[in-house]
């Protein structure tokens, strides 16, 4: 089973990376570009673990590890099961 | 005293950590690896600079899962004094040991200079020798030292006078401009509210000696040592 992580800014916390890529973005004329947002992607491939265990620990993984709670966000899907 | 300075893979300010404290200040001081369960006898663990584990994730976010580092939450926790410096400090706040986080830089560079800092306490235990107001000049040197923490905990740490260290200029004035990192508050460095773990992202131990450049980190180094002697 793959999951995909994806961890960003929260909207409180401004994103130097995020804003740069906004103005670049500007500069080559793309000006309805509102505004950008930078974050992680991680790609997970699991084995010997179900679905349900997954909704669990994925969630705890993230928020222990792969995000910092202070500042970040996360959202996850089941990409395949095999 | 005893100082015991952490070793990780990727520290890079350990030695100098060591040799301000060792050869400039004439303390007891040793390297811990990371990977120990020991902190052998430490009246004092710093977090030295440095990229702990490349700092891939985040800044500090893999070092905080370092064996020894259940140990050094457990002596910050019976009161131990604990100083992480930049790459230090991060750790503290993955550890929460102190609050907030750290985001890029405000302009996306990686900043190596001589910034000046003010005491705004000077009643812990790492600035007691200080003045009050102080201003010292001390360099920097990272990418994440853009201090942020939502409004009510930055409220907390202003209100309970935790903000221990702020970007200033050279005169002490809280500006914009001196705000190097784009740091909330001007935040150089906070203190937990046991008054004994303190975390900040100027490199003291590279401003021990004049023939540095700056001597103005021995202040923070002498407080700590003083406070230390004391309390035998």
């Amino acid at each position: 089973m793959k999951v995909r992580i994806l961890v960003s800014f929260k909207d409180s916390v401004l994103d130097p990376q995020g804003q740069t890529v906004k103005n670049a973005l500007h500069t080559l004329g793309y000006h309805f570009i509102k505004e950008a947002r930078q974050g992680k992607v991680f790609e997970l491939d699991l084995e010997s673990i179900s679905r349900e265990e997954a909704k669990t620990l994925i969630p705890e993984i993230a928020d222990k590890v792969l995000a910092n709670p202070i500042i970040e966000k996360f959202s996850w899907q089941i990409l395949d099961e095999k | 005293m005893k100082f015991g300075v952490v070793v990780f893979p990727g520290s890079n300010c350990d030695h100098d950590t060591v040799f301000s404290l060792k050869d400039v200040l004439g303390q007891d001081a040793f390297f811990l690896w990371h990977k120990d369960h020991d902190l052998r006898g430490a009246d004092c663990v710093v977090l030295p600079g440095g990229f702990a584990y490349g700092d891939y994730l985040r800044s500090g976010a893999i070092a905080r899962f370092s064996p020894l580092m259940r140990e050094v939450g457990e002596f910050a926790g019976r009161g131990g004094m604990v100083l992480g410096i930049c790459n230090g400090f991060q750790v503290l706040l993955e550890m929460n040991l102190l609050e907030g986080a750290m985001i890029r830089n405000k302009r996306l560079k990686f900043l190596c200079q001589y910034v000046h800092i003010r005491v705004e306490n000077e009643q812990t235990v790492f600035t007691s020798k200080a003045r009050k107001s102080q201003v010292l000049r001390i360099p920097i040197a990272h990418f994440d030292g853009n201090y942020f923490a939502p409004a009510e905990t930055l409220e907390e740490l202003e209100r309970e006078g935790r903000v221990v260290f702020r970007y200033s200029d050279e005169s002490g004035n809280i500006t914009e401009e001196a705000n190097v990192n784009g740091s909330l508050h001007n935040i150089a460095g906070i203190i937990n509210r046991g008054g004994n773990v303190l975390g900040l992202m100027p490199h003291p131990e590279r401003a021990s000696e004049l023939l540095l450049g700056s001597a103005d980190g021995r202040v923070i180094f002498e407080s700590m040592i003083e406070t230390l002697k004391s309390r035998i």
